[in-house]
């Protein structure tokens, strides 16, 4: 992310990440996930899903900080993210 | 980048032990926002359990819908709901509620419901002050029945029933339910989810009748009679809201040109209907 002005503190910041998970069989393609992500995580994808929709793919998987938008947007009940674990060790 | 455990993963949505998996896909149409709203009054419901404050069990709540699109809300989730006929969902909510107090009773229905057919129940159960709460999804046109014009539908806009503009003057919801009497008033739009949920659940905890307005797009009835993509529709919520808590209820006309007001609208404290039976006729 880019600052405008970096905060003291953006180095000890643990910025959360997240793992964006999609039911495609639920899903029916409005795109509401991708349109109103945040971070850009989502994309629609080529692949048909059961009823024909077109369900969203994930492109930018390190992108995503588990705001869970997507998941409160979403009519289906079709996509949900977790917290994925970063390890203490980064650098 | 640092590298990152990525858990094992997880097939089942946050939601999913509320809703009748068996039943999903539901019939909702793509880009219709009653499966978002539906979605926020579950997560507010599991949020008012979690807290465990006033005696909150998820065996105490009932979910009551009219007919419509939105009414089939409570063939979709896991809890104790109700299906019930034409405008009736506030009557059947009300009787629930008299014969068992212990129960927090949700009307979830669509302003078709709410308002036509059903508008005088709405008035006097808000002017009873009966301890519900009111969701009332507005997709300002008949959605299920192919778009007619209803009570709510904004002047000039396109219907089946009104294909050269609507010639009428739509109801204001918040008002009506501010001069009716209910204690909690608030407008929201199924893009505002988080203050949707947030107002859910203090409407949940909400001592009186309370309402919300929840305003969605309808893509296929409303939408493409007035040249509205569902992304349209969102991004004109986005642009055109403003969001003013306290607002005053006579201000509150949906019009897109001046931009729409959001917000909690009234908050007060009165005695419910319950109270004052009681004062009068169960004199310990």
């Amino acid at each position: 992310m880019e600052f405008w002005r970096i905060p003291f503190d953006a180095n000890e910041i643990d910025i959360t990440l997240g793992e964006v998970y999609i039911l495609d069989d639920r899903c029916k393609g409005c795109g509401y996930c991708i349109e109103f992500c945040p971070r850009q995580v989502l994309q629609i994808s080529d692949k048909f899903n059961k009823k024909g929709y077109h369900p969203p793919v994930v492109v930018n998987p390190e992108s995503c900080v588990n705001c869970h938008y997507c998941e409160v947007i979403c009519a289906e009940f079709a996509i949900y993210s977790v917290e994925a674990v970063s390890c203490p060790n980064k650098n | 980048m640092a590298s990152v455990n990525r858990p094992n993963k997880q097939q089942n949505h946050p939601l999913d032990d509320l809703i009748r998996k068996d039943r999903i896909p539901h019939i909702w149409c793509p880009g219709c926002g009653i499966g978002t709203i539906f979605a926020s009054c579950l997560t507010a419901i599991k949020e008012c359990v979690a807290t465990g404050k006033n005696g909150f069990d998820l065996d105490k709540f009932v979910m009551v819908s009219g007919i419509g699109c939105s009414g089939r809300a409570a063939g979709y989730v896991k809890l104790d709901s109700f299906h019930t006929t034409h405008g009736r969902a506030i009557p059947f909510a009300t009787g629930l509620k008299l014969a068992n107090r212990d129960l927090n009773v949700i009307v979830f229905s669509g302003d078709g419901d709410l308002f036509a057919i059903g508008g005088n129940h709405f008035i006097h159960a808000a002017r009873r002050n009966i301890n519900i709460t009111v969701i009332c999804v507005n997709n300002l046109n008949y959605g299920m029945t192919g778009g007619q014009v209803a009570a709510t539908t904004p002047y000039n806009a396109k219907t089946t029933t009104t294909p050269a503009g609507n010639a009428e003057n739509p109801f204001s919801l918040p008002l009506l339910a501010y001069a009716s009497g209910a204690t909690y008033v608030a407008r929201w739009t199924m893009l505002h989810t988080r203050d949707l949920t947030v107002s859910i659940n203090e409407a949940l905890s909400k001592k009186g009748f309370s309402f919300i307005e929840v305003l969605s797009p309808c893509p296929v009835n409303y939408g493409r009679r007035n040249k509205e993509k569902p992304l349209e529709t969102l991004k004109l919520y986005q642009e055109k809201s403003i969001i003013k808590n306290g607002a005053d209820p006579s201000e509150l006309d949906i019009d897109m040109e001046k931009g729409i007001i959001l917000g909690k609208f009234v908050d007060i404290d009165k005695p419910t209907h319950s109270e004052k039976y009681d004062k009068l006729y169960r004199i310990e």
